[in-house]
């Protein structure tokens, strides 16, 4: 169960989730610190410890469109939020599966900040509001990479395959 | 239809090639060979995650072909800070140490923004499969690759592995271009136009290939201009299929003296959708605050007041694009009140923009002429906004905080419409005159 603590509308961008300016920060354990930075009041909350991990953010399409920067994943997945969607752009989807950090495709998703979810394998439940929504799975072409844990431990277990 | 005969799209094609079959069909996973991988500074990030790779395995962390890693200094040159120089040393020991020799560091001969130095230098060629950990590395579709971004981990991979792990064959959206553009409209109103029109999800994890008599009459600078924006639209990848103009390029610009293979997709292809446009009927467009996709006719906001106006980037920044403002600005002056910053797209573009002529006249008009470079496009080097600022760009990017301040509004045009409205200092179609 995670409480919304963030409702976004559709096409939110890297620049959004992370802006440019702080890209000369690049460490996923120096990232969260500038998660959407200019929306002051979350990042303050944030920075104070104020938001529990599991707490979810909720947008509708395309969210985390532009930039292939990968610390538009890593400052969420540092806090360990989650993110549900309508749907992701491709990049920062990947980006947050190889990082395995938790995203969900949620195409009807409807909530209201301070909504209380509950996220099962195939539904997401809002248990504010009572009503459900149907999940679509990541692509199948990531499952191995979600299995694993992320594309890190993914890719040494293929290096220490290929060794063998 | 037997497998050897199934006919083909462009990414097809590539993707069956790069993984020895001969035949692939969109939606098939596929783990590609890699023919470049590039990394700008970003790559400080990769080698942080490559060198996690290994951790515990007991090997040595090296890269899987040193010949085929590109990295290139663009984003934050000369560096901005302590931290930047720190990042970029490391990497240039890396190269030392990995002997990369696709390196560009800041240099005034060979540096340059990395969408441009990897075309000029001949790194791209028809039918590789490229990525970059960059999302408009969709830039060198123009040469006939399948080029994408990623992000830093799965670069990470790829220097181990020299293969995209786990990657699902897009589908393609065919967009088919006929007609000759008006006078003052470019290939950056075109692709504006089809951002417009597909919207920004529009092309989410498709492939946009190009087709048509306007895209085999436009030169490369062109068509790394429409394959750049394709990911605005979501697109994976733009690509435009190799011809003569390919050859010219890579003959002429690049130097490239091997033979290079020109193909296209089959006659009977499946494309998702197919797109038309008319080239002859489009007016200049402009990128409205604060989505790449809320595009209109720029006569419809001509007169909005401007206060910044940057030509550059790897969308504009190549040596027409500077020769369209030079000309505007011959003997003019840009309007007091309006702060004019142009970087070329790569040091060679910038010494013969420099022996045409074009530089000393943009700055006898009053335009700032800055080393090659990414900075003030996305607003992390250099030409920072102030509050309730409005500027002008032929970027790629217009949103919210771009260009470093979430409290200022930026506009994404074509040369043409940036020049002209250089002169007035506010937005104006350029048919009307600076």
């Amino acid at each position: 169960m995670g409480k919304v603590v963030l409702l976004l509308g559709d096409d939110i961008s890297t620049d959004i989730i992370y802006p440019g300016r702080f890209m000369a920060t690049v460490l996923p354990s120096e990232t969260p610190q500038f998660a959407f930075a200019d929306s002051v009041e979350f990042n303050k909350q944030l920075k104070a410890g104020e938001i529990p991990p599991g707490s979810v953010i909720v947008a509708g399409k395309n969210f985390g469109c532009g930039s292939s920067r990968e610390q538009a994943a890593s400052c969420l997945k540092g806090p360990d939020l989650v993110v549900v969607a309508r749907h992701f752009a491709r990049i920062f989807l990947q980006n947050s599966i190889n990082l395995g950090m938790r995203t969900v495709i949620c195409p009807d998703i409807e909530a209201e900040q301070g909504d209380e979810l509950e996220i099962g394998a195939d539904k997401v439940t809002n248990k504010t509001s009572g009503k459900s929504y149907a999940i679509v799975a990541l692509p199948k072409s990531r499952q191995a990479i979600i299995d694993a844990g992320g594309l890190i431990p993914y890719t040494r277990q293929r290096i220490l395959q290929e060794k063998k | 239809m037997g497998e050897k005969t199934k006919a083909m799209t462009m990414v097809e094609k590539i993707l069956a090639k790069a993984t020895g079959q001969a035949a692939v069909s969109a939606g098939d996973v596929l783990e590609p060979k890699i023919d470049l991988a590039m990394s700008h500074e970003n790559g400080a990030l990769v080698l942080n995650q490559f060198l996690e790779i290994y951790k515990g395995t007991g090997l040595d962390a090296n890269v899987w072909d040193p010949s085929k890693i590109a990295i290139i200094f663009d984003h934050r040159v000369p560096a901005e800070s302590a931290k930047t120089a720190t990042n970029q040393k490391k990497l240039r020991d890396f190269v030392n140490k990995q002997g990369i020799v696709k390196f560009h560091d800041i240099r005034g001969d060979e540096g340059g923004i990395c969408h441009q130095i990897l075309p000029e230098n001949g790194y791209v060629r028809p039918g590789a499969v490229v990525v970059g950990t960059d999302s408009h590395t969709t830039s060198h579709g123009a040469l006939g690759a399948f080029a994408f971004g990623i992000g830093a981990t799965e670069m990470a991979s790829v220097w181990a592995l020299g293969i995209a792990l786990n990657i699902e064959v897009p589908g393609t959206i065919k967009v088919v271009v006929n007609g000759k553009f008006a006078p003052h409209v470019l290939p950056k109103d075109l692709i504006l136009y089809l951002i417009g029109q597909l919207s920004a999800e529009g092309a989410n994890f498709k492939v946009i290939e190009f087709h048509g008599e306007t895209i085999r009459n436009m030169p490369t600078s062109g068509r790394l201009t429409i394959c750049n924006m394709s990911v605005e639209a979501g697109a994976t990848s733009g690509i435009v299929p190799p011809d003569a103009e390919t050859l010219r390029y890579l003959k002429e610009t690049a130097h490239v003296t091997e033979a290079v293979p020109t193909f296209g997709p089959d006659a009977d292809a499946v494309y998702e959708r197919t797109i038309e446009i008319d080239a002859a009927a489009l007016d200049p467009q402009i990128a409205c605050p604060h989505t790449v996709d809320n595009v209109k006719p720029v006569q419809e906001v001509a007169g909005k007041a401007i206060h910044q106006i940057v030509i550059g980037s790897c969308t504009n920044g190549r040596l027409d694009d500077i020769e369209i403002a030079a000309k505007v600005l011959q003997g003019k002056r840009v309007a007091r009140g309006v702060r004019m910053l142009v970087f070329p797209a790569s040091s060679r573009i910038y010494q013969e923009a420099m022996k045409l002529g074009y530089l000393s006249t943009l700055m006898e008009a009053g335009v700032v002429v800055m080393n090659s470079g990414c900075g003030p496009c996305l607003g992390i080097h250099q030409g920072a906004l102030a509050d309730g600022d409005v500027a002008l760009a032929t970027t790629n990017r217009n949103f919210k905080g771009r260009m470093g301040n979430p409290a200022a509004e930026v506009y994404l045009c074509s040369p043409a419409v940036a020049a002209a409205s250089a002169v007035t200092g506010v937005i104006t179609d350029p048919r009307k005159g600076g």
